[in-house]
């Protein structure tokens, strides 16, 4: 457990310094948000109905952004074979890091949502339901994401290909979390079917997630 | 405590590097492993780490701690030095000491031993080369391991820094620990040569 929460606290403390991806994230997620009424036209109406589709976007992408990071950096500079020969399994080490992402990363993207739900017309109820399914929803996005930044140390290839590997896994996720969004502000759906599958995924990849990432990894063994 | 190797054979990207390598290292032993450029000395310690797979042959660690594999036995210390330029000195060295594990010292008297206590808030961004790998060497002090694995241990040391080197290795010898190193200069200490790939 020390050899765990040494990992989280370190990838935390990086995240955060100078340089660190947390803000970063952020600041896109904010950029890509804003843009949006300015394409979109001043249709009151009609930014509230895209709403919940365009944080959810802003949010898959945000997170996108920093995930290529996850495994290279510790591959670059040799830590991740320290982290491969080390007594602590991979897989768990795999985890560990995920959800030191998620922490840094995913986070403050749903603090910001109640922010950025004021510029897209959402009143209280639906900004709440979408902070709400980015709450259930961005682990799943992180542990899916770390397959495909595990990948991309394996191929020796970052960014893009990242981003093709991983943008088809979070699809589903993504359709889930917006109809859940949908259903608390337009219905007739009910809020609990697509929230609970969005929380289902979300178990699923935390599960799936850690094994893919460490089998990929010693896989790519070099 | 013995480690050896029986027809080791590595292949690298469809090449064989080199093929039927016997070794053996007792407790207290020092082997450098020597041999031209690309001849497989670091392959070889790769090998040793678990970090390639052989494509044939076996390595062993008869008499070690027989709850843990023979990586989870040893310390790397590779071209690439594990540090991050956003930690502190002394949080990269606490950082490894807690995620490694097992039987740990003093982290602040390891910085000492490497002289490097002065630098211990300054992020490892500001670090020189050489005082990286003193860091580095500070990991294999605070964390004990009875086999280290050393890949061109003594480059960008300077002389009191190989002289230092050549001190923490004669103890760590004494303690009836092994070491297997890929060197082109002299260790400073007695160690069994090994060569592959032929001569020079």
């Amino acid at each position: 457990m020390t050899a765990l929460s040494a990992l989280i606290r370190r990838d935390i403390r990086i995240a955060l310094r100078v340089g660190g991806g947390a803000l970063i994230g952020v600041l896109f997620f904010l950029t890509v948000v804003v843009l949006m009424p300015f394409a979109v036209g001043p249709d009151l109406a009609l930014l509230s109905r895209l709403g919940p589709a365009i944080l959810w976007l802003g949010a898959l992408l945000a997170s996108l952004l920093t995930l290529d990071r996850l495994f290279m950096a510790d591959h670059e500079d040799g830590s991740l074979d320290l982290i491969t020969m080390s007594r602590t399994p991979l897989e768990l080490a795999c985890a560990a890091k995920a959800l030191a992402h998620w922490l840094a990363a995913g986070l403050p993207l749903i603090v910001a949502t109640p922010v950025l739900g004021l510029l897209l017309n959402l009143d209280m109820v639906a900004t709440g339901a979408v902070a709400l399914t980015l709450l259930a929803g961005t682990p799943a996005l992180t542990f899916t994401g770390m397959i495909g930044a595990a990948l991309a140390v394996t191929l020796h290839r970052g960014g893009l290909l990242m981003a093709v590997l991983v943008l088809p896994l979070s699809i589903p996720v993504l359709i889930f979390g917006v109809a859940a969004s949908q259903a608390v502000i337009v219905g007739p759906m009910t809020f609990g079917a697509p929230f609970s599958i969005l929380c289902a995924l979300s178990l699923i990849s935390l599960v799936v997630g850690p094994f893919a990432a460490a089998a990929s990894l010693k896989h790519g063994l070099d | 405590m013995q480690l050896s190797g029986r027809g080791v054979i590595c292949v690298r990207g469809g090449r064989e590097v080199f093929s039927g390598l016997d070794f053996a290292a007792g407790s207290g032993e020092a082997v450098a492993v020597v041999g031209r450029n690309g001849s497989g000395k670091t392959s070889l310690l790769r090998l040793i780490a678990g970090l390639l797979i052989p494509a044939g042959g076996t390595i062993a660690l008869d008499g070690g701690d027989s709850e843990l594999t023979l990586p989870e036995q040893c310390h790397y210390l590779g071209h690439r030095d594990a540090l991050k330029p956003a930690l502190s000195v002394a949080e990269n060295l606490t950082f490894w000491a807690d995620f490694l594990g097992g039987e740990r010292f003093d982290a602040g008297e390891s910085l000492a031993t490497v002289r490097l206590d002065h630098a211990a808030h300054l992020p490892a961004a500001f670090l020189s080369a050489g005082q990286r790998r003193r860091l580095s060497l500070a990991r294999l002090l605070t964390v004990r391991r009875p086999v280290w694995l050393l890949d061109e241990p003594t480059t960008a040391l300077d002389v009191a820094g190989q002289d230092m080197f050549s001190g923490l290795m004669r103890a760590h010898l004494a303690r009836g620990g092994l070491i297997i190193a890929a060197t082109h200069a002299p260790l400073g200490i007695d160690s069994r040569e090994l060569r592959i790939g032929g001569m020079a």
